[in-house]
């Protein structure tokens, strides 16, 4: 999702809630997971606590999901305050306003926008620590603070004859007034940004003792399952719960506003008694019995002869040239993060606390403060390790389970969904048909380029006062009209298609899609000009805002040695992108045999401004492009009569080793400012796949997955 | 009510015969390592090991590893120093992390049979593994790493 998404009007939040301790495996992690903080003795902000061990503990608002924010926000902070980073120690900050993101206004992990809108914050808490503390060194040795330095977790004088650590300053520290200005480092001094230090979740992660939501505990809790309704806005009718009641370790069945909950002494239990339930369902509403079929064919309607205008730039229509038109046609799908949605809520008399892999603290407790009636310092949101968001859990959906059934119960409960209830119970990546028309004048250039766009919209549910007055989402469009590309006239319309499936944002949403349909078309209008893909799209960027695209592509084919593949009979294609103020280039060498595709390799380049932990930027590339392969490859969601045709990953298939490629990943040296990187990968990939099929067999493919299109 | 060594450690548990071997580990006995990620042997996130052969402990009868050497990802070693452990820590492959015991077990099964596996090995014995971070180039890394470890 765009950051523009995200600004909301109100930000409320409670003081005062308390960090708590997972009770049953606190000592397996000590700093990772809220917990007490007896040694805290200098707390200049509400970022940095510098502790008499010699420690630092750094307070992170960010949820971490394998994107790197344990380890790139606490590297800012110790750039700035000097201080090794293994003395670091990561601490999750408890739900209070002073830890919203500045942008979104409320504590919101999403668009790739963590180091981005972080950065100065998190380096200015580092600097004014290291301000007090050299202050506090100046009172001691009563000399001028200007004359002193600091140095590796210590102040030092001019002279380098003093020198006194954090941890014995700590406490005179703590008296000493916080800076209204502090002066940040230059980037030429920096020794931690743009150094890949060990991630600090690491050894947690090898060692199994990093707490997911999934693994909470917490005393005289019990486990439930939910049987959901089979079709979107269906209500229960009938409950027939007997059996379930009778099967071994069931405890209760609770009517909840998702469907019935069994509670039982564990997991499994739960789950069994859930199969022992005889409901029957009432369903009057507009996705009761759609089907896919006739949902693409109304949605290419929609997009050809209804929407709105989103943008428009000259007269498409008095526009001459040889007409170039296309339809593409892309699926719903689940985000299937791999720990399946959970959370674990304990709903007392005056108060209510929740543990949740969340992306969404803010919007976690305002549900669970609208179930329970507490006021906001009654709640306590709890964030746990995330088993992958890709912006599933941007939704709090699973949290207003475990609160309802807690409400219900009146014990601690954790609710654990299977795999089929989150492929069948997802905010989907919405579908879309893409109708792309474009003029191409006589020296082949682009003289008019139009995109229609029907789609279901995610901002008029999640974030409504982001439409536009005309009711664009700007989210739905992303890409269809990319500003690094000089089009002479240009119009794009947006149709909100709502066939009544609940949609959101998942890994660069909008873009995930559009850029398939537009870099493949890119590519058409490329061929129909007799043009070099490459070529081409490097005459169409504007000189100005197309920029840093050029020297990305440019990399991209450098690299990837554009027109020689490097496995013998493959055929390379490209894609780019932008998403979250970062640039990218993706070649792609693929072979067809049949209707088998096999991508060989993935190289790619990127400009994401200043790179804060060189090896974590290339991780993220790594797994945005093997998230958007299987995006590209084979994953859809379909419905019929109503119903999602999906289960598990034996239907809802996915990326795996055996399939996928080498990966080369390369980033432009930048001194712009710090932008997005957790995206990125996934927008090019499917349209560089694209464009070597083309290259390879001769036919265009404009429909995802490629399993069905190349069919 | 089945006896059961996880670990070399053993631990009488009073649940059904049938009860999946996963959600014994997990809820029963409590120890949180070996995740839940399909339920039915699709995706390896559950992966443990029965008499040194990877299974999938959601599709496991726990009647199944009565009697048997269970090992958990804990069972690698608590403190890191597993090859497999060192590997992927050396290669920084953990993302969101939540995959990576299982792959870490079906990777230290492949290594005991042959510390040198061919990348075709690997995708054989890997790709019953789903890991959504794509973090694959990494553990293929890892893995022959962890062979030279070994």
């Amino acid at each position: 999702m765009r950051r523009a998404v995200f600004i909301r009007t109100t930000a409320v939040f409670g003081a005062g809630l308390a960090l708590g301790a997972c009770a049953k495996h606190p000592a397996q992690v000590p700093d990772y997971q809220p917990s007490p903080e007896p040694s805290v003795t200098f707390a200049p902000n509400a970022w940095v606590h510098v502790r008499t061990d010699g420690t630092v503990a750094v307070l992170i608002n960010k949820s971490e999901m394998g994107q790197g924010v344990y380890t790139g926000l606490p590297m800012l902070v110790a750039e700035e305050l000097d201080v090794p980073f293994d003395r670091i120690r990561v601490q999750i900050a408890p739900a209070q306003d002073q830890y919203a993101d500045p942008v979104f206004k409320d504590m919101t992990t999403g668009g790739s926008t963590s180091i981005a809108d972080m950065y100065p914050i998190m380096r200015g808490a580092g600097a004014a620590a290291r301000a007090m503390l050299i202050a506090a060194a100046a009172k001691k040795w009563n000399v001028d603070p200007s004359t002193l330095t600091t140095k590796a977790g210590n102040v030092v004088d001019a002279s380098g004859n003093r020198t006194a650590s954090y941890a014995d300053l700590a406490v005179s520290a703590g008296t000493e007034t916080p800076p209204k200005n502090v002066k940040l480092k230059d980037d030429t001094q920096f020794t931690l940004i743009g150094t890949s230090p060990k991630r600090l979740d690491l050894d947690a992660k090898v060692r199994a003792t990093a707490t997911y939501g999934i693994d909470v505990v917490v005393p005289g809790m019990v486990y439930a399952n939910i049987l959901k309704a089979p079709t979107f806005g269906g209500t229960v009718d009938t409950v027939d719960d007997a059996a379930a009641r009778k099967v071994a370790g069931v405890f209760d069945v609770v009517k909840i506003s998702s469907g019935v909950a069994v509670v039982a002494k564990n997991t499994w239990a739960a789950m069994q008694g859930r199969d022992a339930l005889k409901v029957t369902w009432k369903n009057d509403g507009p996705a009761a019995h759609v089907n896919t079929a006739k949902m693409f064919a109304d949605a290419e309607k929609a997009a050809r002869t209804t929407g709105v205008v989103a943008a428009q730039h000259g007269d498409v229509d008095k526009a001459q040239g040889k007409v170039v038109e296309a339809v593409y046609r892309g699926p719903f799908l689940a985000h299937a993060a791999m720990e399946p949605m959970n959370a674990t809520a304990d709903v007392r008399d005056d108060a209510v606390e929740v543990w949740a892999p969340t992306q969404v603290q803010t919007r976690s407790r305002d549900a669970a403060m609208k179930i329970t009636g507490f006021p906001a310092d009654k709640v306590t949101i709890h964030t746990t390790f995330l088993g992958g968001g890709f912006g599933r859990r941007l939704d709090p959906d699973y949290v207003v389970d475990a609160v309802e059934i807690s409400k219900a119960v009146k014990k601690p409960v954790k609710v654990t969904w299977r795999r089929e209830d989150d492929i069948k119970n997802d905010f989907y990546r919405p579908m879309s048909v893409n109708v792309v028309r474009a003029k191409l004048d006589s020296a082949g250039h682009v003289a008019a380029w139009e995109h229609r766009v029907a789609s279901p919209s995610i901002v008029k549910r999640w974030a409504p006062a982001m439409l536009t007055k005309s009711g664009v989402d700007f989210s739905a469009i992303d890409q269809v009209m990319p500003s690094y590309y000089a089009f002479g006239n240009l119009r794009t319309t947006y149709a909100d298609f709502e066939p009544g499936i609940p949609v959101g944002f998942m890994r660069a949403p909008g873009a995930n899609w559009n850029s398939f349909a537009t870099e493949s078309f890119i590519d058409e209008l490329a061929h129909a000009a007799g043009k070099d893909p490459v070529a081409f799209r490097l005459a169409l960027l504007d000189p100005k805002k197309g920029a840093r695209m050029r020297s990305v592509l440019q990399l991209a084919a450098q690299k990837a040695g554009w027109g020689h593949p490097q496995h013998a009979g493959a055929s390379q294609g490209v894609g780019i992108c932008d998403w979250g103020g970062s640039y990218g280039a993706l070649i792609a060498e693929v072979s067809v045999k049949g209707k088998d595709i096999t991508v060989h390799r993935a190289v790619m380049s990127a400009d994401c401004g200043i790179v804060v932990h060189p090896d974590i930027v290339a991780a993220q590339l790594e797994g945005a492009i093997n998230y958007g392969i299987a995006m590209a490859m084979t994953s859809k969601i379909t419905f019929t009569d109503g119903k999602v045709d999906q289960n598990n990953f034996y239907d809802y298939t996915v990326l795996r080793m055996k399939d996928a490629p080498k990966i080369e990943t390369y980033v432009v040296k930048s001194k712009e400012k710090p932008t997005g990187i957790g995206e990125l990968g996934t927008p090019p990939i499917a349209p560089a796949i694209g464009n070597a099929i083309f290259k390879a067999t001769g036919k265009r493919v404009r429909q995802l997955p490629f399993s069905d299109g190349l069919a | 009510m089945p006896s059961l060594t996880i670990n070399g450690v053993a631990h009488d548990v009073d649940v059904p015969g049938e009860m999946p071997l996963l959600w014994v580990i997990r809820d029963v006995v409590g120890m949180p390592g070996t995740k839940f990620g399909c339920g039915v042997a699709q995706c390896g996130a559950c992966t443990v090991h029965l008499d040194g052969t990877p299974v999938r402990s959601c599709s496991t009868a726990v009647s199944q590893a009565a009697g048997k050497q269970i090992t958990t990802v804990e069972g690698l070693s608590p403190d890191g120093t597993h090859p497999v452990q060192k590997a992927w820590v050396e290669a920084a492959v953990p993302q969101c992390g939540y995959c990576q015991s299982g792959q870490m077990m079906s990777a230290a099964a492949l290594l005991a049979k042959s510390k040198t596996p061919s990348d075709s090995e690997i995708d054989a014995a890997m790709s019953g593994n789903i890991c959504r971070c794509g973090t694959y180039p990494r553990i293929k890394a890892a893995i022959k790493r962890a062979g030279e470890l070994s």
